[in-house]
């Protein structure tokens, strides 16, 4: 098994290098991390550390404001980041702010992705609070004239017997000038669990005012003198397409159009737009509609989903290729000899972001600095790529955050900044470039139609002796951020985002899984991240197989995962953050079981199905278990999902009611990629632009929906996007339990159920 | 240029006439609460009321609302504290937030013809509202507590 702790998906944050600084600066107090640069290389020079990361405030009237570096898109993540802190620090809630910061370089990596920002930043943001505790401690009793230890600090005041001092007051009057090391951060203690009075309790989410009013400010809202708007002609390929001709003849005639022009990126991100600027959005759009591009096209232009798809199988077949993330001996023989196994293949097709608001950004010069105003989940990947784009160093670009309209890993890609950037710098003015649903459509990174084949071997009785897990798609990080790829044992890379699951904690006796790159997607299109990215197709096979083979096994399907999930080997569980391992699965699972009525009689054509997951990477399981309960309708192949039950461990929950919204909404992003979603690629270009033809959940779709968490003080673990990824085959599950039809591809079509309904009988 | 009534005060729009509501309503008179989504008509986060009519602005003419009077999530309620943004914000129903200014403006339609509203209304009235998010759970108990409200008012 691959170690993720090589993966460094937290290392961006951890303290473990950086020493903790607080300094007066101006009218109040900073309290934050110095770079790991200078601490490390400057230590002995107190006078040159006084440049901290500044992560909160406090101000002589006493109210803490929270620097946040995660994007707001609906997580209410400022609230639960701000509480993380306010918990250690005993601020007073009301007193308390969150702002949330631009792109500079003194924040560290700057990413909102992988449902990790909660558990990041709480070993992080808990030390913070804590180290301005016991500094805020210090100074109150050398101001209330007592030693410290006859202090305690509660509601952003320290007190002592019957006297108090707030903090604003210690901040207005005292000498804050405390510095830790980073082993004496490190050993500052944070609070046991019961102690807690923020964390595991509800508030109002911060953010959540302006969004019922009209006021919240989204990038579409940004607005600045002098700009001119801009609408882009998206080529018929992502690359290889060649301006031929522009003829805006046609456009002249629309009151405010400016002109059209072919964007020249030297980044090569969006290579041969072309940019049609007016006065006013309105007439943009018009005039865009009226501007004929001639291009040439690239190879994809002849490229359709299945030829996709079929490289995948071509990928698959061949055994030499791809990267194996597990290679345990013993695979082949015990498949060959094996008195009963089974073999399965599973597929998903395309699947599209549909952000309800479209990808657009305002970008224009100011004072030397290019300032691009833009909703964004990944600032540190797309400010070198900015860079390249325009000419510049990315110390003199600044992305400004705003509220997202819906992210759900599309604005991982950064790449709609990019346009506008080249846009504003080629017309020397302002520009508010914004894509009509079908640009931002066709200019999407969807999630990779994928492939998978699936083998196992087992004994009489059941016991499981080989597992073998095949998995072909588009790598987004291939693609975007190849220096985030892992290496197989094998020593060849892989997209961890693109396999995980396959990593399961089940123990199967000899595993392999090999991930493998689908060349010929990643040409047609630029694959992305979409909510629980490969977690949601792997899952998908994982569980349909387990069902499938338990069914062979002659095993019932609860009891046949219950007993892989025992805990043993590699399967027993890691600290920090996969304490417990497999047995916490099995709890969830259990737990599911007992709470869905699991075993008990259904009506005809109604099922119950089950699945269980991890949630997305091993390094930070959060335990699922999902059940559905359809009804199938024999005569046209509707499945009606009438409700979807979920048990959840994430360790350590900060704000319980976002927690049970996130799972809430990833639950149905679950059930709409499971039934309705799912496009093609057709020619090089999504046959779906719009949503007449894209079918999106709506309010009648929307079963019961029951979600439990399982109590716990373990680590926080994410909470976005794992509960997408149990839906699909709970549902698939189900609709077999329910008539007797297995179905292998999603979305699941009634024709698909029609078809399998037919072969069963 | 078209004349109408804005949330209680007449502005006039310079704009086309063929316009779509919307972008007069925010490029032109600087209120941007109400959302892009589609452009087709499909996802409803762009609706507004025309005359106590939930409509979707994306694809209204601007010279179709000449004279009328032209309500947005800005106007609903003066102080912001219609009972379906009070239930919104008791049941914290948004997540991001895009599409909801839509939702309430629907909703509040839904309201005035159903006062007691079944799920089958709510399903039907609010279908052409997309949450991408998928709050739906969240807003159909919001409806129905702002509902429960009006009605002992």
């Amino acid at each position: 098994m691959v170690s993720l702790s090589a993966h460094g998906l937290r290392s961006s944050v951890e303290p473990s290098r950086r020493g903790f600084l607080i300094t007066m600066m101006g009218a109040g107090v900073m309290l934050g991390y110095a770079r790991s640069s200078l601490a490390a290389e400057r230590a002995g020079s107190a006078s040159e550390l006084f440049e901290p990361t500044i992560w909160y405030g406090i101000d002589p009237s006493g109210m803490v404001t929270i620097n946040i570096i995660r994007a707001e898109m609906g997580q209410h993540v400022g609230t639960s980041l701000g509480r993380i802190v306010a918990e250690e620090l005993e601020a007073d809630w009301n007193k308390v702010k969150i702002v949330t910061v631009d792109s500079d370089s003194k924040w560290g990596t700057m990413i909102t992705g992988g449902s990790w920002s909660v558990w990041q930043s709480f070993p992080v943001l808990s030390r913070a609070g804590a180290a301005g505790r016991v500094a805020l401690v210090e100074e109150g009793a050398r101001l209330l004239g007592v030693a410290p230890r006859m202090c305690t600090a509660r509601d952003g005041a320290v007190k002592a017997g019957g006297r108090s001092i707030l903090y604003g007051d210690i901040v207005a009057r005292g000498d804050l000038r405390r510095t830790f090391t980073p082993e004496q951060l490190t050993s500052i203690p944070i609070k046991a669990p019961d102690k807690r009075r923020l964390i595991g309790r509800d508030t109002l989410a911060l953010d959540v005012p302006s969004k019922v009013d009209g006021k919240a400010r989204y990038g579409i809202d940004a607005v600045v003198e002098g700009m001119v708007y801009a609408r882009p002609k998206v080529p018929p390929t992502r690359y290889e397409s060649k301006v031929i001709s522009i003829d805006d003849s046609a456009a002249k005639r629309i009151p405010g159009y400016l002109k059209s022009l072919a964007l020249e990126d030297p980044s090569g991100t969006v290579p041969d737009w072309v940019m049609v600027f007016a006065d006013s959005f309105i007439a943009a759009n018009r005039a865009a509609d009226l501007v004929k591009v001639a291009w040439s096209s690239g190879e994809a232009s002849s490229v359709s989903e299945r030829d996709i798809q079929n490289r995948a199988a071509e990928l698959i077949a061949d055994h030499n290729g791809g990267s194996l993330l597990v290679d345990d001996p013993g695979v082949d023989a015990a498949l060959a000899s094996a008195k009963h196994k089974i073999e399965r293949t599973y597929t998903t097709s395309t699947v599209m972001h549909f952000a309800l608001e479209p990808v657009n950004a305002l970008a224009f010069e100011k004072d030397g600095v290019f300032e691009i105003h833009t909703g964004n989940q990944w600032q540190t990947l797309i400010l070198p790529v900015l860079a390249q784009a325009l000419g510049r160093s990315p110390d003199k670009i600044v992305l400004r955050s705003y509220l997202i309209g819906g992210g759900f890993g599309r604005r991982l890609d950064g790449d709609y900044a990019v346009p506008a950037a080249l846009a504003a710098k080629a017309i020397g003015r302002p520009v508010k470039m914004i894509c009509t649903r079908p640009d931002d459509v066709r200019f999407d990174c969807p999630r990779s139609p994928s492939t998978q084949s699936l083998r196992m071997a087992w004994e009489d009785g059941g016991r499981v002796t080989a597992m073998d897990h095949h998995a072909a798609a588009g790598w987004p990080t291939a693609v975007m951020a190849p220096f985030f790829m892992l290496k197989g044992v094998n020593g060849v890379p892989y997209d961890i985002f693109s396999i995980s699951g396959a990593d399961h904690w089940y123990t199967v006796g000899a595993q392999r899984v090999r991930a493998l790159r689908n060349d010929l997607a990643e040409r047609t299109f630029r694959p992305g991240y979409l909510r629980s990215v490969g977690a949601g197709w792997i899952n998908w096979a994982l569980e349909s197989f387990m069902d499938e083979a338990a069914l062979v096994a002659g095993v019932d399907p609860v009891e046949f995962r219950l007993r892989m999930l025992d805990g043993a080997g590699r399967n027993s569980g890691s600290s920090p953050s996969a304490v417990g391992g497999a047995r916490r699965q099995a709890a969830v699972l259990a737990r599911l079981a007992q709470k869905a009525g699991w075993g008990k009689p259904m009506p005809k054509d109604v099922g119950l199905g089950i699945a269980t997951t991890f949630g997305q990477e091993r390094v930070m399981p959060t335990w699922l278990a999902c059940a559905a309960r359809v009804r199938v309708d024999r005569s046209n192949g509707h499945v009606a999902v009438e409700k979807l039950t979920i048990v959840v461990d994430a360790g350590t929950i900060i704000h319980p009611d976002s927690a049970e919204a996130q799972v809430e909404g990833a639950l149905l992003w679950g059930l709409g990629m499971a039934l309705h979603e799912g496009s093609e690629f057709v020619n090089g270009q999504p046959k779906d632009t719009n949503m007449d033809t894209y079918r999106l959940l709506r309010m009648a779709d929307v079963p019961e929906v029951e979600v439990e968490f399982l109590p716990s003080t373990e680590a926080p673990v994410g909470l976005g996007e794992p509960a997408t990824t149990g839906v699909a085959p709970a549902i698939g599950n189900a609709i077999f339990n329910a008539c007797g039809a297995r179905v292998r591809h999603l979305p699941i079509r009634p024709e698909a159920v029609l078809q399998a309904l037919a072969h069963g009988a | 240029m078209t004349t109408f009534n804005l949330n209680g005060r007449p502005v006039s729009a310079h704009s086309p006439d063929d316009a779509p509501l919307l972008w007069v309503i925010r490029d032109e008179l600087g209120l941007t609460g109400t959302k892009f989504g589609c452009g087709i008509g499909f996802c409803g986060a762009c609706t507004v009321h025309v005359e106590g009519r939930a409509t979707r602005s994306c694809i209204t003419p601007v010279s179709a609302v000449a004279g009328a009077k032209v309500t947005t999530i800005e106007g609903l309620d003066p102080a912001g504290k219609h009972p379906l943004q009070t239930a919104w914000l008791e049941l914290q129903v948004p997540q991001c937030g895009y599409c909801q200014s839509g939702q309430i403006m629907q909703a509040a339609t839904l309201l005035k013809d159903y006062p007691n509203p079944t799920d089958r209304d709510i399903n039907a009235v609010m279908a052409g509202s997309v949450c991408r998010c998928m709050t739906y759970v969240r807003i159909r108990k919001a409806i129905k507590l702002a509902a429960a409200r009006m009605r002992e008012e």
